[in-house]
């Protein structure tokens, strides 16, 4: 080994800022698109109304935590059906897995909070500082008035805009017109206030100052999403064969691409396209826009740098025509992912159509497994959790069936109903009994069903159970 | 050999300047914000360690400036819960013990309270399942047969001031002689009278011996037990016709006891426990399935 002999190399660097230059073309317009619907459903959804009767709120989509419910429109999800959730989560990463192998990093660059949240930024950014050379020139510039006003004004926009996000998001968990109406005023929970203050200090953070750096160091999914591509993913390239030797238009021997540098002029990210698909890359598709915009100006036939894949740059290079887009989208991998997606996705619908307005849940007491009357008849208790999920009060009758001949009576209770109130869980304690010496009381296990029905209704459930005898 | 940082166009990596074998070693830069984010984390440990307790010593750790102790934390969490319950406390003290069911809420809380009163000082004899053990004269409290009784006043009663304890004299009081220890009984006597308890709880016996044991029981046991076995609640005298046994319905069981006797002791809970903690748990083992 040997030692350097000059001063080792700093291993921290600073942040390069980065100036993108304002684009416009396909991807750029799609991009606007996308942000347009992604922040209005994030802003106002929360406001929408939605009728559940009295006993309920009136918020279409709702987290309530207080009462451990989650309300979407017509889908009310209690706890117990938290596979709901879970199934969402499946199909978000099934989603992700679909259009990563499909068409590489789309999620980061046209989906993802940070880069729309950044987009967003940058806009306001340009509206005040104006475009790349006037921010440049303003960036190296000293402190003056001007430079002061238009930072404070950026800034003061950012924070604005940090603190409608933080705003945004805790109106998901509570009435949102009463909580606005509270945070006014300020009598809101602390929660509320800092929560908010938390995520207009992220937004600011991160869409103004850390940008990239987030993609590049802080979140793990780029890490994951390589190994989700293949030589089939479609992802930006620069076409090399076409554009090498670059240079000056009109030289003898140059290829098509002029270096003008406006696919790096316009990079979020600051990089280079032209070396290749690389790590920080987060495919927004904007250096395809700038490259085509000057394509266009000289001249030259478009997509110099494009969507493409592995496969396509071997055949291109090759003299060969590239498959079309689509048997890179459609590939077995994509396929199978998007039956899976789909398959989970009919599971859940159809399961959510399933649910009853009732439910009934059984614990058998296990200690003890039986109990022996004194007329030598055996007596095994259950613990039912009764789930009334409609919006008023019902009367709820109780009854077993069984092979084996067993009578049920309730706790507390000289009937066989139970009152379950609007919206909640009731607890309620049975018990089967076994005459002394009948098929139920001698042998180990008898199944027994439980069944509960509504009353004045045709809502009726059953859960299946076991009935101890004595064990001898 | 040539130690020279090199770089050899702007869209190469930098190099240390290190090489092992001709392998050099590439430096890819960390961003210096992160360095300052890891600084920033050393200097909140620090203050972290400073504010709260942190450093251990010999007897406790430092206590730190704010004073945090998760210990006075909970205190301070149970005195709440304390205040918060003691409406329905003084409201299940002030209750007729058989109403509390019918008051929802007053139930729910006593049944919680029951249960947890149940778990900490009754289980260790009665089971953590109330079951009892049978055999070993720990009544299982699941049941409908009941030695003091199974409505809400005698089980009241019965965990306020205890069974045959010394320590209350208020405590239920009663004692089986020992007719085989004590000779008021013969063997022969003895074997009869277990024929005729076999007998009249419905299980396997010589029929010959308990005729003549059906004598020896009408004199000696019914008194407390009654003629045909039903017992007596306000002796404590267990129902000897059933099919329950405290301490074992075998024929050696049963020998046992009439021969030895049996004694089962319940402390009195009352100074131990809070009027409204021995509400509370009479009304979850009145609720656990043989209440009357």
């Amino acid at each position: 080994m040997t030692t350097p002999d000059a001063d080792p190399p700093s291993l921290y660097a600073a942040r390069e800022p980065i100036f993108p230059r304002r684009v416009s073309g396909t991807f750029r317009t799609l991009k606007w698109w996308i942000m347009g619907v992604t922040l209005g459903i994030y802003y106002i959804t929360p406001w929408l109304r939605w009728d559940r009767g009295p006993s309920l709120p009136d918020q279409a989509v709702l987290i309530d935590l207080a009462n451990r419910r989650f309300f979407f429109f017509m889908i009310e999800i209690w706890p117990h059906e938290f596979y709901f959730v879970a199934g969402l989560l499946i199909m978000a990463g099934l989603g992700l897995f679909l259009f990563t192998s499909a068409a590489g990093r789309v999620w980061c660059g046209y989906a993802c909070p940070q880069t729309v949240w950044t987009d967003l930024f940058i806009l306001v950014e340009r509206w005040i500082e104006g475009d790349r050379n006037a921010r440049l020139r303003l960036h190296r510039q000293a402190w003056n008035r001007e430079k002061i006003r238009k930072r404070a004004i950026k800034w003061a926009v950012w924070l604005l805009i940090g603190l409608g996000t933080g705003g945004a998001w805790v109106f998901y968990f509570t009435d949102a017109p009463t909580l606005a109406r509270d945070l006014v005023t300020g009598q809101a929970h602390p929660v509320a206030y800092i929560t908010m203050a938390i995520l207009t200090a992220t937004t600011f953070a991160f869409g103004g100052f850390a940008r990239e750096q987030i993609c590049i160091y802080a979140c793990p999914w780029p890490r994951i999403q390589a190994a989700m591509m293949d030589e089939d993913t479609l992802t930006i390239g620069y076409r090399p064969w076409r554009g090498e030797p670059r240079g000056k238009q009109g030289v003898e021997g140059n290829g098509d691409c002029i270096d003008c540098m406006a696919c790096v002029n316009v990079c979020p990210m600051g990089i280079d396209i032209r070396d290749g698909q690389q790590l920080a890359c987060i495919t927004c598709g904007l250096c395809i826009d700038a490259c085509n915009d000057v394509m266009g100006k000289v001249g030259k036939e478009p997509n110099l740098i494009g969507y493409l894949a592995l496969t396509d740059e071997l055949r291109e290079k090759a003299g060969e025509t590239p498959r079309s887009v689509w048997s890179h989208v459609f590939r077995p991998r994509t396929i199978l992912y998007t039956v899976l997606w789909a398959g989970v996705g009919i599971g859940l619908v159809v399961a959510l159509f399933l649910r009853s307005p009732i439910d009934i849940n059984v614990t058998p007491v296990r200690n003890p497994t039986y109990v022996t009357l004194s007329d030598g008849s055996i007596r095994n208790t259950y613990d039912l959790r009764l789930r009334n999920k409609g919006g008023s009060d019902a009367r709820f009758s109780i009854a077993v069936t069984s092979d084996a001949f067993v009578t049920l009576t309730l706790e507390g209770n000289e009937g066989l109903t139970v009152m379950v109130p609007a919206n909640e869980t009731q607890t309620q304690r049975v018990y089967l009994t076994a005459p002394a010496g009948s098929r139920a009381a001698v042998e180990d296990r008898s199944n027994v069903r439980l069944w509960v029905e509504e009353q004045g209704t045709t809502n009726r459930v059953h859960h299946d159970t076991i009935f101890n005898g004595k064990d001898e | 050999m040539c130690a020279k940082r090199v770089k050899q166009s702007p869209r190469q990596v930098e190099t240390t300047g290190h090489q092992w074998d001709g392998i050099e070693e590439l430096n890819n830069p960390l961003p210096r914000w992160w360095v300052w984010v890891f600084y920033a984390t050393i200097v909140w440990g620090v203050g972290y360690s400073v504010a709260y307790p942190a450093w251990p010593l010999i007897s406790a750790a430092t206590p730190g400036l704010l004073g945090a102790s998760t210990r006075a934390d909970v205190a301070t969490d149970i005195a709440n819960v304390d205040a918060a319950n003691s409406a329905i406390k003084e409201k299940l003290i002030a209750a007729d013990l058989t109403a509390i069911g019918a008051d929802v809420e007053l139930a729910a809380y006593a049944e919680r309270a029951g249960a947890a009163v149940f778990r900490t000082n009754c289980s260790t004899c009665h089971g953590s399942g109330a079951a009892g053990f049978e055999g070993k004269g720990y009544p299982n409290l699941l049941e409908d047969d009941w030695l003091w009784g199974g409505t809400m006043e005698d089980i009241h009663l019965t965990v306020t001031h205890g069974i045959r304890n010394t320590t209350d004299p208020d405590a239920r009081y009663s004692e089986m002689p020992k007719f085989g220890a004590d000779e008021l009984l013969d063997k022969d006597q003895i074997a009869q009278v277990v024929e005729h308890v076999l007998q009249i709880s419905g299980q396997e016996h010589d029929a010959a011996l308990a005729t003549e044991g059906a004598t020896i029981f009408a004199d000696n046991c019914a008194a407390c037990h009654m003629e045909d076995g039903s017992g007596d609640r306000t002796q404590g005298a267990p129902k000897l016709s059933d099919k329950i046994w405290l301490y074992g319905g075998s024929r050696e069981a049963i020998t046992h006891t009439v021969t030895f006797s049996r004694f089962g002791v319940m402390p009195n809970w009352n100074t131990r426990l809070s009027e409204d903690e021995i509400r509370a748990v009479a009304f979850y083992v009145h609720g656990l399935g043989g209440g009357e």
